[in-house]
């Protein structure tokens, strides 16, 4: 049981480098799935022009009827967003932790090239290992 | 179907109850701004209470954040994880149609928006940590409809001017209430 719906994330000019699934209703072909990870990335930049005061980050949290979506951005402009049940907990948690394993896994891997999509096999495994829905919760500790 | 279940009606009083919940607090500085859009995108009502940076200027800012409105809703119907059928991205969405957003944050500012099946959009930028707006939206709407819909002199799809005598007792109310609102959160 995984506690997410899906993971996307998406490069530093708005590409999607990596999309897994983990159970939403209806598949997402390939296109689709790109589609919505620039619709995404140009929403994130045009939410920090509409902001009243100076600093804004961009959005973090997307409430929505039946789903909420969490961003994290990194220092470098990468992005990584969940589809989460609504009010799901430790989901920033959670996304610290798969930025983590981003840097391990992807970053130090020598065969990786930047800004492409994420081929390690090792990210997968450990990738699938953290989403599980018992070790989301193990993260408040 | 009664749309806002709940909803206090409004027809004998001339100031309509506030919501349950929202004492007379200090001066609100929750809210910083509050738009009010139709189904065209004409952008029937702005208010600003609190703004320190504007990148841009009123037409340009009005259109950007209709457009945002926009492309958010048919991303979330899109990306709708409970629902099989989806539309195509593009295709524009009937007001109710598809999984819609309420609310977003950022760090600095929350966003928390409201559609109405007439395709009345009502947008309202709070400070980032209120909590969730949907019933002060409902009871702007229902401002809305009681002083601005009713009224037999406004032309619908037009901005809401303020020359008749009506519209001041509209915005009088409009701030007192939503001063009461979000000052409470």
């Amino acid at each position: 049981m995984a506690a997410i719906y899906s993971l996307f994330i998406i490069n530093k000019s708005g590409g999607l480098i990596y999309y897994k699934d983990y159970g939403s209703a209806g598949r997402m072909d390939t296109n689709d799935s790109l589609r919505l990870a620039s619709l995404w990335h140009s929403m994130h930049a045009i939410s920090q022009q509409l902001s009243p005061t100076t600093g804004c980050n961009g959005i973090d949290l997307l409430r929505a009827d039946t789903f909420d979506l969490h961003c994290f951005q990194s220092l470098t402009g990468t992005k990584f967003f969940v589809i989460c049940e609504p009010s799901a907990p430790y989901m920033e948690l959670l996304l610290k932790v798969i930025y983590e394993l981003y840097t391990d896994y992807v970053l130090k891997n020598p065969f990786y090239e930047m800004e492409m999509p994420i081929r390690c096999e090792l990210f997968d495994l450990n990738l699938s290992q953290v989403v599980q829905k018992d070790r989301v919760a193990l993260l408040a500790r | 179907m009664q749309f806002f279940s709940g909803s206090t009606s409004t027809e004998s009083s001339l100031l309509p109850a506030a919501p349950p919940g929202t004492g007379a607090g200090g001066p609100g500085n929750n809210a910083h701004m509050l738009y009010i859009f139709n189904r065209a995108g004409v952008c029937l009502l702005y208010r600003e209470w609190n703004r320190p940076l504007r990148t841009l200027d009123p037409q340009q800012d009005h259109k950007l954040m209709f457009g945002l409105l926009f492309s958010l809703r048919s991303f979330t119907a899109k990306i709708d994880p409970t629902t099989a059928e989806k539309g195509n991205l593009g295709v524009p969405l009937l007001p109710g149609q598809g999984c819609s957003f309420y609310s977003f944050k950022t760090n600095t500012y929350q966003l928390n928006f409201m559609e109405t099946p007439s395709g009345i959009k009502l947008i309202l930028i709070t400070h980032s940590r209120t909590g969730d707006q949907r019933e002060a939206l409902k009871y702007i709407y229902n401002l809305y409809v009681e002083y601005v819909v009713k009224n037999p002199l406004y032309v619908p799809g037009t901005p809401i001017q303020y020359v008749h005598s009506a519209f001041l007792n509209y915005y009088s109310v409009l701030k007192r209430v939503l001063l009461l609102i979000v000052s409470d959160n």
